[in-house]
């Protein structure tokens, strides 16, 4: 078994005249955290819809788990799972009723199970025959990610996967995230804005600007090389374009 | 692909559906309520024409029984587009095809939802003509299977073309999925044989499926013959018009997938 889960080279996407990501090249591997980092507009999201399959790429190459994305992602998608804070879930289904839909397009074995082990471990009982709409941010958040969680995926690919959370419910995920991948092995990609929250979770960070990978490499070697105490003066270097920026490269 | 776990994805849509439905009296009673109505006007139009048009007179229930068979049509679209809104209204669509859901299993979802919404909306209707004007579509017999089928078709066909349209061109184009389906009224011969059109709209006619229900239902009541020809026309041209719609559709899909129009759709 391959350890290079995640495999992008000269990945681009254009929508007619505008360039939303060119030429990236980069792995991910079995087991670790990664993330894709920059502000609006960096082409985080293009990217982790191009690695589903849900966006064709205009040029370049994405293996996920060893599949073509453009043309044998069914092969995979089982295998895999993705949450994001701007895609719903359907708010007038029970939160019990959304994971069963979910189990059974996964095809989750023994699902009743499955429901139970997820309500418990991501605290869902008390609401899990709440309609989703009528629950809080917070709570929603946790459904999302229950939903994501639900097939047991070797590989998680998360869009910010902690916004609009107030900062208990944030480090609760976190937490969480931690505590799936060191049980099972799985890998997980996301794309963040959250400086804290890369740090805490990753141990490579692709810093995304303009739809280019500017840099790469865990937090701590690149607040080493831009000189800097936190990952957030390293990224607001790159969003900025400073002499630090291009001294480091 | 093994087709047990094919089966169950289409069946987790199917109860995705069933769910909303169940969640919601007023979506439920919509079904009903259209048909019903619909029935209603017609059953009392009826029976003012019974003793006021000799060809009415002719064939007991002819208006009811169409307008029965039309609601089978309107439904027919209705379903399969209104399953596809319910997912863009939620902003769902991203979430369902990251998931192993094929499109091809996707729209045969869709089409399982749109056969038990026609079910749930037309037969109340037709079962209540029966003790309120003492007409029974089911006296039809089994053409009334024949008809049904050909008709529930080209209400997919349509349907299909309809979520195609609505996937390339976004919500904008929803009011579509409400009106669309009507071109076929005045040209399907419901109400009236195809021989009262003008010659080049009756041509038009005739490379309809509904128009060989509508005229082979009449043969059925006026002259007591089934017309086994008139089947196989609207079967084969079922067959032409709901590829199509497959086609446009898929064609729609593989498009949205360039766009990125599968994330962000929505209200």
């Amino acid at each position: 078994m391959s350890d290079v889960v995640i495999a992008v080279a000269g990945l681009t996407k254009r929508f007619g005249d505008t360039v939303a990501v060119e030429g990236l090249n980069f792995s991910v591997t079995r087991g670790t955290t990664a993330a894709l980092l920059g502000g609006n507009g960096a082409g985080k999201t293009t990217t982790l819809a191009m690695l589903l399959g849900l966006l064709l790429p205009t040029a370049g190459e994405v293996h996920v788990l060893g599949a073509d994305m453009r043309h044998h992602r069914h092969r995979v998608l089982p295998r895999m799972n993705f949450s994001s804070p701007y895609i719903d879930l359907p708010h007038r289904l029970t939160v019990r009723e959304n994971l069963r839909v979910y189990g059974m397009l996964y095809g989750v074995p023994r699902l009743d199970l499955r429901i139970a082990l997820l309500a418990r471990d991501l605290q869902l009982e008390a609401f899990i025959d709440r309609r989703v709409g009528s629950l809080s941010a917070g709570q929603r958040t946790r459904v999302a990610l229950a939903k994501a969680l639900v097939n047991e995926p070797e590989l998680l690919l998360l869009d910010e996967p902690t916004a609009s959370l107030d900062p208990d419910t944030g480090d609760w995920v976190r937490g969480y995230l931690e505590t799936y991948r060191t049980r099972t092995g799985a890998s997980i990609l996301m794309a963040s804005h959250n400086m804290g929250e890369v740090e805490r979770l990753c141990s490579d960070v692709l810093m995304m600007r303009q739809g280019h990978i500017v840099d790469r490499g865990s937090p701590q070697l690149l607040i080493d090389r831009y000189g800097r105490e936190t990952l957030e003066e390293v990224f607001l270097d790159i969003a900025r374009g400073t002499r630090r920026e291009r001294a480091a490269q | 692909m093994r087709l047990d776990l094919a089966l169950r994805r289409i069946a987790a849509i199917v109860l995705r559906h069933l769910y909303l439905m169940r969640g919601s009296w007023p979506r439920a009673l919509e079904l009903v309520y259209w048909p019903t109505m619909t029935m209603i006007v017609w059953g009392f139009t009826t029976q003012f024409l019974n003793t006021n048009s000799s060809w009415v007179a002719q064939a007991a229930g002819v208006l009811i029984y169409a307008v029965l068979l039309w609601e089978i049509v309107l439904r027919s679209q209705f379903g399969v587009a209104f399953s596809f809104l319910e997912e863009m209204w939620s902003r769902n669509l991203g979430h369902l095809f990251v998931s192993p859901l094929t499109p091809i299993e996707w729209v045969l979802s869709l089409l399982a939802m749109s056969l038990i919404r026609v079910l749930f909306g037309v037969l109340p209707a037709a079962l209540l003509a029966i003790p309120l004007y003492h007409y029974s579509v089911f006296d039809l017999g089994l053409p009334l299977l024949a008809f049904f089928a050909v008709l529930l078709v080209m209400g997919w066909a349509f349907g299909l073309a309809v979520v195609a349209l609505i996937l390339r061109k976004g919500l904008g184009a929803e009011n579509f999925a409400w009106v669309a389906i009507f071109v076929l009224a005045p040209i399907s011969g419901i109400y009236y044989p195809i021989a009262v059109l003008p010659g080049w709209l009756q041509t038009v006619a005739w490379s309809l499926p509904t128009s060989y229900v509508f005229e082979g239902m009449r043969a059925v009541l006026f002259q007591h013959t089934f017309r086994v020809d008139y089947l196989l026309i609207a079967l084969a041209l079922d067959a032409f018009y709901i590829g199509v719609g497959a086609l446009l559709l898929l064609w729609s899909f593989r498009y949205a997938r360039h766009t990125g129009a599968l994330l962000q759709m929505g209200e």
